[in-house]
């Protein structure tokens, strides 16, 4: 059945790409003529060592993309397609892969144990291959070192591959015990160490059982400890791989050994390669991270209990840990801020320093400090540099009665460093920590202001002037304005911004032409800068940012008549275009939100939406998220005149409901329908038909990413509210799929806090529709219509109200559309609500809520309760 | 599988302005929603207001019209979170003022609107009380434009009376906009705010704004007496309070009511305004924003004893209303006293201002046959710039 394909396999890798595509056009028409033949093939030429490496390692590929795809819905597709072939072929195709790991050649090996994972991946959970653990696991002890390393590097990816219930203690305790073995520095052979030390990595997760054992955990741990210490850095760096991911997934169990794990690190973050070295200040990074995320579970209640208590592990080792992070930070790299990959020991252990100024608050300061005053005013620039560093640092986490003082003193000095200081990477630096200034201690909710009348101006200017010093200083200067703007969005009336609004947008602009624009994200900073600059803008500068609409347009304007790109072209087109869209759907919102405001925009309506629509056409097939979103911005400002502009526009909105690759513009386009809808009111019957199809499609794909559910179910709402009575031809489609999904929302248990999460989301987007559809159909002749779906809705009502997790947003739509089904179906659905636990307890809890928008739906359902019962 | 990199954002906001945007953006729309939810339920507990206090106050001294009727507060929820309770338990004035929200007040015509003929209907308006009409839980309450009751009475709409249509749901109800013309004593709906079935009802003949719609309105025999035509712009909704997209226009012709009356059915020699006096002593009309006629001092304020959102009655000097750029400058008016207290709101602008002009200059029948040929001419000849 096998048949050759070993020539193929070459060609398919060959320079001449007419001889590629011919060879991948064979090899597709094989696996379609004859999927099992096609796969044997593979699986025999990956295991025939008489073959070229090359065209084992492509038929190990081969077969691997047959049984994996990143989408959901086409693995799937592949699962169910391995189950069903024939048993003897699998049998055969096993038996190949499983030879393969004796190979000599260790690309096919290598390949071989990845297919083997995927293979595992699904037979496993199905209870398929029972016998492969224990073969494999006869394989560690019997044979030649590159036998073993093949063997522990399966197991390795097959822990990746498969959920740990899957496999039954018993064997787990199997797998770790060869590989931690392996690990051991009784195993001679090096690149088996290496390969358990990374098989370990994945089998952490396996370990559950283990690290509850002291005996069995202190071996794992004194292994992982010793691994760090080997010769090899490999094995060093994977090692503390493993201890990193230890400190997280067992994070409560590491107590008896920080003193120790402080010990090596730091000797690993002084002495050993960069490589080791950013390993081991992961290792505490990962360490805050699990502090501040059980210190905000707390709420600041530290009589509260939390599954995960606080070890305090950063407190205790602050003396130490400090001094350690704080000379990394003198350890830069010249041109690091030119370099958008770059990541290096002063990064990480600046990186590092902030999350445990985050995780201890206060504490972080005094030790802080002496380094920032002595470094700060010193002759070499690296001394400058990473005291700015560790003051930008630290100024998340500590509270602001502490900080403002030592920010006041200091703000004066960063100002000048940043005209005057000769060296570009404190410059950079010292914007960044402006920034951070403005992001943490200055805004509506600080006692007190940094920012007074006294140094706005100073501020302003000196920021402005650093917006045309060299890319990388602009982009964090453009973003100390993003903070110092966001500051005042809460302001009122005046504000201190408002004298300098029009310098401030047109040096923004200024810096959006630069020629180098295209560097370190500059461009794109500027005009977030310009957009938040505008969200927080008043009244006293409205008229500004009208004038701004016309800027922005013309700009616009420009990007579309560029004609013949080059691809490289096209896409810096895409990307202008992007953040142009986006800076006029923050005006169109900014401007549409007042009714004076809103006229004066809409003078413009026309324009902006045929520059819309220009966008539009010149992506041929996905639409512009941006676009789509100023599109609704706009349909909410000009309301019924919307409808001029759904004749032209209506191809691409049904456009971005098809657009399932790019979920978020899926999403946003549901969005825009509704606004469309509240827009048009019933003037969008006439595209009711396309757009209910194409929703429901998206609902009935399973393709589309989840998240984008709730809201076409919200959108049902929507229009059924607009167009009402006429709703009437869709109730067959829609309500049946509302029935099943709230069917799977109604019960939790046994989800995480994630699922939980979506599901209330999806029941929010299942109950917004049946309100809608309740209100929409009100006093129509067709009400009778809704009343057999009455007893599932108040089924629903109540058993999410026994599963008592939903959340406040959904309570109050739930209790709403008791008050909408009582209002619309009155009389005949009035038993049906006297009969329902909602009607009673979950209203009565309602009333009593202090949330005032869940008491204010629950008074409407009461009184329309009571008229519905009382005729 | 290689672990993940350890690289962490570095002097990076942990924001990102995009999402930002998203996020706005969903707040905006979900925020509508609920307006237009809340909107929705606000109309259905407004049918159930009335419906309340016209069934928890049946004193038959009441069902007179009195257009100084004041709704029983008992009737009302205790309640203050929804605005319709606010509204039952509000008195006199206030309560008046509610009510007269929920209607839709057409401006006057004072310039002829562009593309009357494509754009607009146009009906003979009858003379009578303009008034809601509200059918509810068995019974037919009519309210005049002050918010006083008019008639409490059965009727065929639905759920207006005790037995009728059986066959529909308990809850259903219908709010009708009606004009009630008192010499046959039928209610003419000239719109409805929800939906109805009109079997004693009457309905107004609608027309097309062209030449022959506007004649037929003008002059075409009806069973009522008219007063004047009313315009509809078709992409109108029903909306509440001071609409432009409904106008009303007469002339000697149409109506017998051209001229505004005083309380003793005279017409002034000089034309009168009912202007709101505002807390800083300005006077103002009842549009939003409101039109600002004069201020006053605040020697006169005592002297006249008038109280902020008060009404007072002026008459204007011959001539004296003063306009700059096409605004209204300044206006010489003299105070004549308190309007009768059933009066629920000021003059709006428009009334003002066509008043004046019908003294002066009024817009005439044949201005708006005019407006209507020449947009005929302007729609043939302009088709071929539209593709550009």
């Amino acid at each position: 059945m096998a048949m050759e394909v070993t020539q193929i396999l070459l060609s398919a890798q060959s320079v001449d790409s007419t001889v590629r595509k011919h060879a991948e056009e064979n090899l597709k028409q094989f696996q379609e003529q004859n999927l099992p033949a096609f796969l044997l093939s593979l699986s025999v030429e990956l295991a025939n060592e008489e073959k070229p490496v090359d065209s084992r390692k492509l038929a190990g590929l081969v077969l691997k993309n047959a049984l994996d795809a990143k989408e959901q819905h086409r693995k799937y597709e592949f699962v169910q397609r391995w189950l069903s072939l024939d048993v003897s072929v699998k049998s055969q195709i096993k038996a190949c892969l499983l030879q393969t790991l004796s190979s000599t050649a260790i690309d096919a090996r290598s390949t071989a144990s990845q297919v083997i994972a995927k293979v595992a991946g699904i037979e496993l959970p199905q209870k398929q291959w029972p016998e492969l653990v224990g073969s494999l696991l006869s394989n560690v002890h019997q044979v030649p070192p590159h036998v073993k390393q093949a063997t522990i590097e399966t197991l390795g990816y097959l822990c990746e591959e498969v959920a740990p219930e899957v496999i039954d203690q018993d064997q787990v305790n199997k797998i770790l015990t060869a590989v931690v073995q392996g690990m051991n520095a009784n195993e001679a052979n090096i690149e088996v160490r290496l390969a358990s030390t990374r098989a370990l990595y994945n089998a952490l997760g396996f370990a559950q059982a283990n690290f509850s054992n002291d005996m069995e955990r202190d071996y794992i741990m004194r292994v992982v400890c010793e691994a760090t210490l080997s010769p090899e850095v490999k094995i060093r760096q994977a090692a503390y791989e493993c201890l990193v991911s230890i400190g997280s997934t067992y994070y409560e169990k590491l107590a008896p050994y920080i003193q120790d794990i402080f010990n090596i690190t730091s000797k690993a973050v002084r002495d050993d390669e960069e490589p080791v070295a950013l390993q081991a200040i992961e290792f505490w990074s990962s360490i805050c991270d699990e502090e501040i995320d059980i210190l905000d579970d707390y709420g600041g209640d530290f009589t509260a209990d939390s599954d995960v208590p606080c070890y305090y592990f950063i407190k205790q080792a602050l003396p130490a840990l400090v001094p350690l992070l704080l000379e990394t930070l003198l350890k830069q790299e010249e041109d690091q801020d030119q370099d958008e990959g770059a990541w290096n020991l002063a990064m990480a252990g600046g990186t590092c320093l902030g999350l445990v100024a985050r995780t201890v608050g206060d504490d972080i300061v005094p030790p802080v400090m002496p380094f920032i005053e002595e470094n700060i005013t010193k002759g070499d620039w690296r001394q400058r540099e990473a005291a700015t560093y560790a003051f930008g640092s630290i100024l998340e986490g500590p509270s602001p009665d502490k900080l403002t003082p030592i920010v006041n003193v200091a703000l004066g000095f960063m100002l000048t460093a940043l005209t005057k200081d000769p060296n570009s990477h404190v410059k950079d630096t010292t914007a960044w920590t402006l920034g951070r200034i403005f992001e943490f201690l200055h805004g509506s909710s600080v006692e007190t202001p940094i920012i007074t009348p006294a140094n706005c101006q100073q501020i302003i200017t000196v920021l402005l002037q650093s917006m045309k010093d060299a890319p990388n200083v602009a982009e964090k200067a453009c973003g100390a304005l993003y903070f110092l703007a966001q500051g005042y969005e809460d302001v009122g009336p005046t504000s201190p911004l408002t004298p300098y609004f029009q310098e401030i947008v047109q040096s923004l602009l200024n810096v959006t032409h630069r020629e180098d624009a295209g560097e370190s994200r500059l461009r794109t900073a500027a005009y977030e800068t310009l957009n938040e600059v505008v969200r927080s803008s008043t009244e006293e500068t409205a008229r500004l940012v009208v004038e701004l609409v016309q800027v922005i347009m013309t700009e616009l304007h420009k990007t579309l008549e560029a004609q013949k790109l080059s691809s490289d072209e096209r896409e810096k087109q895409t990307e202008l275009q992007g953040l142009l869209c986006g800076c006029l759907q923050v005006i169109i919102q900014k401007l549409g939100a007042s009714d004076p405001t809103k006229y004066a925009l809409l003078q413009f309506a026309d324009q902006i939406m045929n520059l819309l629509l220009r966008v539009f056409a010149c992506r041929n097939a996905t639409v512009h998220e941006e676009a789509m979103l100023s599109i609704g911005a706009l349909a909410y400002a000009t309301g019924l005149n919307f409808a001029k502009y759904m004749p032209d526009f209506y191809k691409y909105l049904e456009m971005g409901l098809q657009n399932f690759e790019e979920y978020q513009v899926c999403a946003v386009t549901v969005g825009v329908v509704g606004d469309i809808c509240r827009a048009l009111e019933d003037k969008v019957l006439a595209y009711c038909d396309g757009i209910m199809t194409q929703l429901l499609k998206d609902l009935s794909s399973n393709q589309l990413h989840r998240s984008v559910k709730p809201p076409i179910f919200s959108c049902f709402g929507d229009i059924a509210l607009a167009i009402g009575e006429n709703f009437e031809k869709y109730l067959m489609y829609a309500m049946p799929m509302l029935q099943s999904a709230a069917e799977l929302s109604a019960h939790t248990s046994g989800a995480d806090d994630e699922m939980i999460e979506y599901t209330n989301s999806l029941r929010n987007g299942i109950l917004e529709a049946y309100s809608g559809i309740f209100q929409g159909f009100k006093n129509s002749p067709k009400t009778q219509l809704l009343i057999p779906y009455a007893p599932h809705i108040l089924q629903f009502l109540d058993s999410i109200y026994i599963e008592k997790d939903m959340d406040d947003i959904v309570m109050k739509t739930a209790i709403g559309v008791l008050g909408d089904l009582a209002d619309t179906l009155g009389s005949n659905a009035g038993a049906l609500i006297r009969e329902s636990l909602s009607s009673k307890d979950f209203l009565n809890e309602c009333l009593s809520s202090d949330d005032h928008l869940i008491k204010e739906s629950a008074e409407w359902a009461r009184l329309a309760i009571n008229r519905a019962i009382s005729v | 599988m290689a672990p993940p990199d350890p690289r962490r954002p570095f002097k990076r906001p942990a924001f990102s302005d995009q999402q930002k945007r998203r996020d706005i953006s969903l707040q905006r729309q979900a925020q509508n929603r609920r307006d237009a939810q809340h909107q929705a339920r606000c109309l259905a507990l407004t049918t159930m207001s009335l419906q309340n206090d016209s069934a928890a106050t049946p004193d038959p001294q009441y069902e007179h019209s009195d257009p100084d009727f004041e709704i029983e507060p008992e009737a009302a929820v205790k309640d203050r979170d929804f605005d319709v309770r606010e509204a039952a338990s509000l008195r006199g004035r206030e309560a008046r003022r509610w009510f007269a929200k929920q209607l839709m007040l057409p401006e006057w015509m004072i310039d002829v609107p562009d593309r009357l003929n494509s754009d607009w209907y146009v009906c003979a308006r009858p003379a009578g009380k303009r008034c809601f009409v509200v059918s509810s839980n068995g019974v037919t309450v009519s309210r005049l434009r002050n918010g006083g009751l008019l008639h409490r009475f059965p009727s065929a709409l639905p759920n207006g009376a005790r037995s009728n249509n059986s066959n529909r749901s308990g809850q259903s109800y219908c709010i009708l906009d009606c004009i009630f013309h008192e010499a046959d004593q039928t209610y003419y709906v000239i719109d409805m705010v929800c939906w109805a079935g009109m079997s004693m009802f009457r309905t107004l003949v609608v027309y097309n704004c062209d030449q022959e719609g506007l004649k037929a309105a003008y002059t075409g025999p009806v069973s009522y007496l008219k007063d004047g035509l009313l315009f509809y712009n078709k992409h109108a909704h029903y909306e509440s309070g001071n609409t432009p997209l409904v106008l009303v226009w007469k002339d000697e012709n149409c109506s017998q009511y051209v001229l505004d009356t005083d309380s003793k059915g005279h017409i002034p020699d000089q034309q009168q305004v009912v202007l709101e006096l505002l807390d800083d002593g300005r006077l103002a009309t009842l549009d939003d924003p409101p039109v600002i006629f004069g201020c006053l001092d605040s020697d006169f304020i005592q002297k006249t004893g008038s109280q902020t959102g008060e009404l007072l009655r002026f008459s204007i000097n011959e001539g004296a209303l003063y306009f700059k750029d096409g605004q209204l400058e300044r206006a010489d008016l003299n105070y004549l006293g308190k309007p009768n207290r059933a009066r629920a709101f000021a003059d709006s602008y428009s009334k003002v201002m066509f008043q004046y002009a019908a003294r002066h200059s009024p817009l005439r029948i044949e201005h708006l046959l005019a407006s209507i040929e020449s947009s005929n001419h302007q729609e043939t000849s302009t088709d071929a710039d539209m593709l550009g």
